[in-house]
């Protein structure tokens, strides 16, 4: 499985900011674990902010996006003094290999960290062809 | 901003960053390196008091411990790395793991009985009143 993210932009505690919008918003690539197990490829993101309403998740041909939205936070009537993090959006794909069946993709998402199995094909069989005498 | 002086401005937040850095603990992973303290805590201020946010993915609320000792919000956790299973293996790592101790001194007194936490979608959320005695206060102003 090899993975797409952008080009790195300034470095954030968070992720990297991949890039600007066209609003001047800041997108963030989240911080991503990959494993591999005997059946699947398990995918791991940190995306504080964001929960199953807010992130959408598509598979086209072998391109895998997720894409978060996190609403930046104005506090009415107070002043912003001490800043360590930006919010804004989350964005990466990933090329998922032909091990990779594309059903039963699995997502969840709890306390901003989104976990998808990606089941793998079951071992290919050698197959014995059995040959024809006269 | 309601704590600095008339004549010399002064920047409480300057003093929080030296608290910070003498006890605050990186986390045990790389979290971009040196220089970021974990969890990475964004304050805002109004004359009431603060609310401290920071980003927490992946940890449960009851692996995190919220608490204030005098003026100082101390956030206690721990994220535990996955256990992967027999024959698996890491294809990127790029998440960190481990304990941390985060500390902040407001730079107000702080009415500890009214603190409140609240954790949402790997997001901590501290309400920090500043004590009514601490408060600024308008004092009327009489014609002679």
């Amino acid at each position: 499985m090899a993975e797409n993210a952008k080009a790195a932009g300034t470095k954030d505690v968070r992720g990297t900011a991949a890039g600007q919008r066209g609003g001047g918003e800041t997108v963030f690539t989240p911080r991503t674990d990959i494993f591999e197990t005997d059946d699947a490829i398990v995918v791991i993101a940190d995306m504080p902010g964001v929960n199953k309403a807010s992130l959408e998740i598509t598979l086209e041909e072998n391109i895998l996006t997720v894409t978060g939205r996190v609403e930046p936070e104005r506090l009415e009537g107070s002043t912003q003094t001490h800043r360590e993090f930006q919010v804004g959006n989350y964005h990466r794909t990933f090329t998922l290999s032909d091990a990779v069946s594309r059903e039963g993709i699995d997502a969840r998402v709890k306390d901003g960290e989104l976990r998808l199995t990606l089941p793998k094909f079951g071992p290919t069989r050698a197959r014995k062809i059995p040959v024809q005498g006269d | 901003m309601v704590w600095r002086g008339f004549t010399h401005p002064w920047d409480p937040w300057g003093e929080l960053n030296e608290v910070e850095e003498e006890m605050s603990h990186l986390f045990a992973g790389a979290y971009g390196g040196a220089g970021h303290d974990y969890p990475p805590l964004n304050i805002w201020t109004n004359a009431e008091g603060a609310i401290a946010i920071a980003e927490v993915p992946g940890i449960p609320p009851d692996q995190l411990e919220v608490s204030v000792i005098n003026d100082t919000l101390i956030l206690r956790g721990s994220r535990v790395p996955e256990e992967l299973p027999a024959g698996s293996h890491y294809h990127r790592r790029e998440r960190g793991f481990g304990r941390f101790t985060r500390s902040v001194r407001l730079p107000f007194r702080v009415a500890q009985d009214k603190v409140e936490a609240r954790v949402r979608d790997g997001m901590v959320r501290v309400r920090i009143p500043r004590d009514v005695t601490d408060r600024p206060q308008r004092i009327a102003v009489h014609e002679a």
